[in-house]
């Protein structure tokens, strides 16, 4: 079975989703290289579960979907929000929690 | 409606509905008691039609069982066991030991069911009269349903967690009713004391279940797989051979300490005459059919138990005996110094109880059940009838010397049952209480207890000379006080001054507390003076005063074995009963059977070669022989064991037939051999009309003997007997010793309770001030140095530079870290994922 690549494949995507989060100022960037990050662990999910020949692992990947939907209904009100506020969603413009 | 029993099928016994179900008659009144809590106020009577409609619905069960209950015994020939109905639902289980709720219904049972049911019905509409217009009028009906349930409940127990149950259920009403009137200080006393009283003699109740459970959990499980706190169980195991002697008598000594508290007996009896506090109606209730026959129902229902515990039937004199012996006297001489008809009443119940207890001991168990049942019927009537004159004629006050006399021409139909039950209290002939009350005297002299048939007689000579005094003071002479129509006002501060017990104050709380209109009408009817009760009243004494007089015929030995209904209905037959499990070594049966006539020596020797018993002997076989034809139903499918069982009773018969014993079985003297008995054989005085006769006469003896000391005292006034004890210094101190009532009253309260609480209370005190305190100091002293020295070095010094230096220490680190907080998302992340990636290496490593 082509686990290896599947997994290949997954921490790809991982990978470009931290550099996204980590390197973009906009925050609905952040957002989609966060979803990036939860495909690419779905991706592993079901890899696994494929390769173990359970269900669990689809049930999982379902699930985070699930939430993921949640969190980017979540995060996007939050961006709409900054932006009615400061006409701006550059994430360089909200330091107010500087310690 | 036939059942077979449900073990090896020996006798196919005949049962019904009311029997199967006869668990629901506790229920019923259970069920009205909640129906009045909640919504009693709102019916049309105050709740009252709850409470007599469960007490009729109860009846007529107990009725309906009573009924299948004789055609059940009819069925079979008079030597076999009549099993008892007995089911059982678990109510909880924990760790291999599970707990039944269910009944055990046999013909005790049933026939106390009976009598609480229908004494409970008359009680509840008496009290609608009586307590007409009292305040708290549902509460009353509520705690009477309540308590009749818990009395029907404790006779259906089926085991003894079930009849604690019912038992403490009739503590708390008892507490209930006997404060009902709990305004008047000394009620509430009174009531207190009758709930601490025999809660002292419920700690054995206590103690003796647990160590018969203990004691016998393991043979129960293993021989009938019932646990040890069946009441069945325990009386197989009882008989069994299996108890030591040591677990078996303490466990009875503990159960009947609680005996001796509820019902009564000595040295616990004081509370009894205090618990006349509460209403009349309560009291006809209380020491009639329940609470007070609580104590004696649960000696006859383990009656096993006790029997081999007290070693009854023995040589020497069991406690049981010595306890009823002791009670009868000292009851019935204080019953002489009342001057309230209630506390006559109350004493002679607790001497009527001490002839139960006294029976019961001496082995006579029939003739005991046999008094509960018509003493119930005519005391009942008695204290109905006390109330009767107090509601309408004396102006609500029992004392019989101020406020009664003369009241015969006034009250015709109180007066005539009061003289019925009167004469059944007292024993003669053909009123109930002939019956039952020689039969036990009778008995306990046939037991061998020559000492304490003489008790038994001088009882009942002391009953009859109390109940004529009584009697006369009340019904005959000059009307005296409230009697004869006088109206005093200042009454509620006299009765202040003179009773310290306060009851017959009772009428003022009910009346004085409420509106203006009712006292109106109450000084309405007291200026018209003494007249007969309405027929709420009446009705419930006439009948009481017809079973007073008619009950006695159910077991009347004198008229001849026909007569003995009671006997074949009710007692429990001792048939060795055999068991599935337990192997029957065929002969060894017939050889215990040879021993036991040998052991037989106890007996008295009179009754050896007498003709009369001949006769009664050969009446037996013959009704048994006519029963067995008549019944449609009799032993068909009998196995093995059975026809062995019978074979070896016949042969035991004519082994048995010597000592004129009718049917003899070993139960209760040797081991039964392959099989349980579940009771010992009884043994029954023959009938003697010269015994009788003797002792009616003692009564009558008593009787005349007090109604001329009555005339000369009350009503002649004769110098030299009035004011006796005041000149006479012997007399006078024996007067005192009875109003005193032994001083056991001052015993309890003044030295017991303060040789206890004293000393205790003095040495607490010396601790409190020299120990204690010297601690106190002490502490304190050495805490303000200590302190002192804490403060300066530790606090000063360590605390201080610990706080400090964490505060500077913190303050560099918050510096040091404050880059971290940049504010800016995407840092933060990289820090996050930067934190896991190490996260995740460091587990790789760790993994390899």
């Amino acid at each position: 079975m082509l686990l290896n690549q599947f997994l290949m494949l997954g921490a790809v995507l991982f990978c470009i989703g931290v550099y996204g989060v980590i390197v973009r100022k906009n925050a609905v960037l952040v957002l989609m290289s966060i979803e990036l990050i939860l495909n690419s662990v779905n991706i592993n999910l079901l890899a696994f579960s494929l390769r173990n020949g359970s269900p669990d692992g689809h049930t999982f990947a379902l699930y985070v979907i699930a939430v993921a939907a949640a969190e980017v209904g979540v995060g996007l009100a939050m961006v709409l929000l900054m932006y009615r506020n400061r006409r701006s969603v550059g994430l360089d413009d909200l330091s107010e929690m500087k310690g | 409606m036939f059942s077979a029993s449900t073990e090896a099928a020996e006798v196919i016994l005949k049962s019904g509905w009311f029997l199967e179900n006869a668990f629901i008659i506790p229920i019923i009144p259970a069920v009205a008691f909640f129906l009045i809590i909640f919504f009693g106020k709102k019916m049309p009577m105050k709740g009252s039609e709850f409470g007599i409609l469960s007490m009729f619905a109860a009846l007529a069960m107990s009725l309906g069982a009573a009924y299948q209950w004789i055609q059940r015994v009819n069925g079979v020939s008079e030597e076999t066991y009549v099993k008892p109905i007995i089911r059982s639902w678990t109510w909880w289980q924990n760790d291999g030991v599970s707990l039944g709720i269910g009944q055990h219904i046999d013909g005790l049972s049933i026939t106390i069911l009976v009598v609480v049911a229908f004494i409970s019905s008359l009680v509840q509409i008496y009290s609608t009269e009586y307590l007409h217009g009292d305040r708290r009028y549902t509460h009353f009906f509520a705690s009477l349903t309540l308590f009749s349930a818990g009395m029907l409940n404790m006779v259906v127990a089926e085991n003894m967690i079930q009849l604690i149950l019912g038992w403490e259920l009739m503590g708390l009403c008892s507490f209930m009713l006997i404060g009902h009137w709990w305004e008047e200080g000394a009620n509430s006393r009174a009531a207190l004391k009758a709930f601490f009283t025999t809660r002292t003699g419920d700690i054995g109740l206590l103690v003796g279940t647990s160590v018969l459970f203990f004691a016998a959990n393991d043979w129960t499980q293993k021989t009938l797989g019932v646990s040890g706190f069946s009441i069945r169980g325990l009386s197989a195991w009882a008989l069994s051979g299996d108890p030591s002697s040591a677990a078996i008598t303490v466990g009875a000594v503990a159960l009947f300490i609680a005996c001796i508290g509820k019902s009564g007996q000595f040295p616990l009896h004081t509370w009894l005459p205090d618990a006349m506090a509460g209403p009349t109606p309560v009291s006809s209730l209380l020491h009639s059919s329940t609470m007070v026959v609580a104590g004696v129902f649960l000696v006859a229902r383990l009656y096993p138990v006790f029997y081999e515990g007290m070693n009854i039937y023995g040589n020497s004199v069991n406690f049981i005996v010595l306890i009823g012996g002791v009670t009868i006297v000292i009851a019935a001489a204080l019953a002489f110094v009342q001057t309230d008809i209630k506390k006559v009443l109350a004493y002679s119940t607790v001497s009527q109880l001490g002839y139960m207890m006294m029976g019961l001991g001496a082995g006579a168990w029939l003739p005991a059940v046999f008094h509960i049942f018509t003493h119930a019927f005519f005391k009942a009537c008695l204290f109905l009838g006390a109330g009767s004159i107090s509601h309408s004629a004396s102006h609500h006050s029992f004392d019989m010397k101020k406020d009664m006399g003369g009241l015969r021409k006034f009250m015709p139909i109180t007066f005539s049952t009061w003289i019925v039950s009167t004469l059944a209290l007292c024993g003669v002939f053909p009123f109930s209480g002939f019956f039952s009350k020689d039969e036990i005297i009778d008995n306990v002299g046939y037991a061998g207890y020559n000492f304490f048939m003489i008790v038994g007689l001088f009882g009942a000579f002391l009953t009859a000379a109390y109940m004529t005094r009584a009697t006369y003071l009340t019904f005959f002479g000059e009307p005296r006080g409230a009697a004869a129509g006088e109206h005093h006002d200042d009454e509620h501060d006299a009765h202040a001054s003179h009773d310290d017990h306060g009851h017959d104050a009772h009428g003022h709380d009910a009346h004085a507390h409420d509106s203006h209109a009712a006292h109106d009408a109450h000084d309405d009817h007291a200026s018209h003076g003494p007249r007969e009760s309405g027929l709420i009243i009446t009705v419930p004494l006439i009948l009481l005063a017809t079973l007073a007089l008619g009950s006695g015929f159910l077991n009347a030995p004198a008229f001849g074995e026909k007569w003995e209904n009671l006997k074949k209905w009710v007692e429990p037959r001792a048939e060795v009963v055999s068991v599935t499990g337990i192997a029957k070594p065929a002969g060894a049966h017939g050889e215990t059977r040879l021993a036991a006539g040998s052991t037989d020596t106890t007996v008295p020797s009179e009754e050896t070669a007498s003709p009369e018993e001949v006769v009664a002997d050969g009446t037996t076989y013959s009704t048994e022989d006519t029963v067995a034809d008549d019944s449609e139903l009799r032993t068909t499918a009998v196995d093995d064991s059975h026809s062995e069982a019978t074979d070896s009773g016949s042969h035991s018969k004519a082994e048995a037939g010597k000592d004129g014993g009718h049917h003899y079985s070993d139960c209760g003297t040797k081991t039964p051999v392959g099989g349980v008995c579940y009771a010992p054989q009884l043994k029954h005085a023959p009938f003697k009309w010269w015994k009788a006769g003797m002792s009616v006469g003692i009564v009558f003896l008593g009787m005349i003997l007090s109604w001329l000391l009555c005339v000369q005292l009350y009503t002649r006034k004769n110098k030299k007997l009035v004011g006796l004890t005041e000149r006479n210094k012997v007399l006078g101190a024996g007067y005192s010793f009875l109003a005193n009532k032994y001083y056991l009253d001052t015993l309890y309260e003044k030295i017991i309770v303060r040789s206890i609480a004293h000393p205790i209370s003095r040495g607490a005190y010396w601790f409190n001030q020299n120990v204690l305190d010297g601690i106190v100091n002490g502490a304190g002293t050495s805490t303000r140095k200590t302190a002192g020295w804490v403060y300066r070095n530790v606090d000063q010094k360590l605390v201080d530079g610990a706080v400090n230096g964490a505060g500077t220490s913190a303050e560099n680190a918050g510096g040091a870290l404050q880059p971290v907080q940049s504010g800016k998302v995407n840092q933060y992340g990289a820090l996050l994922f930067g934190a896991a990636a190490i996260g995740a290496l460091v587990l790789v490593i760790i993994n390899f």
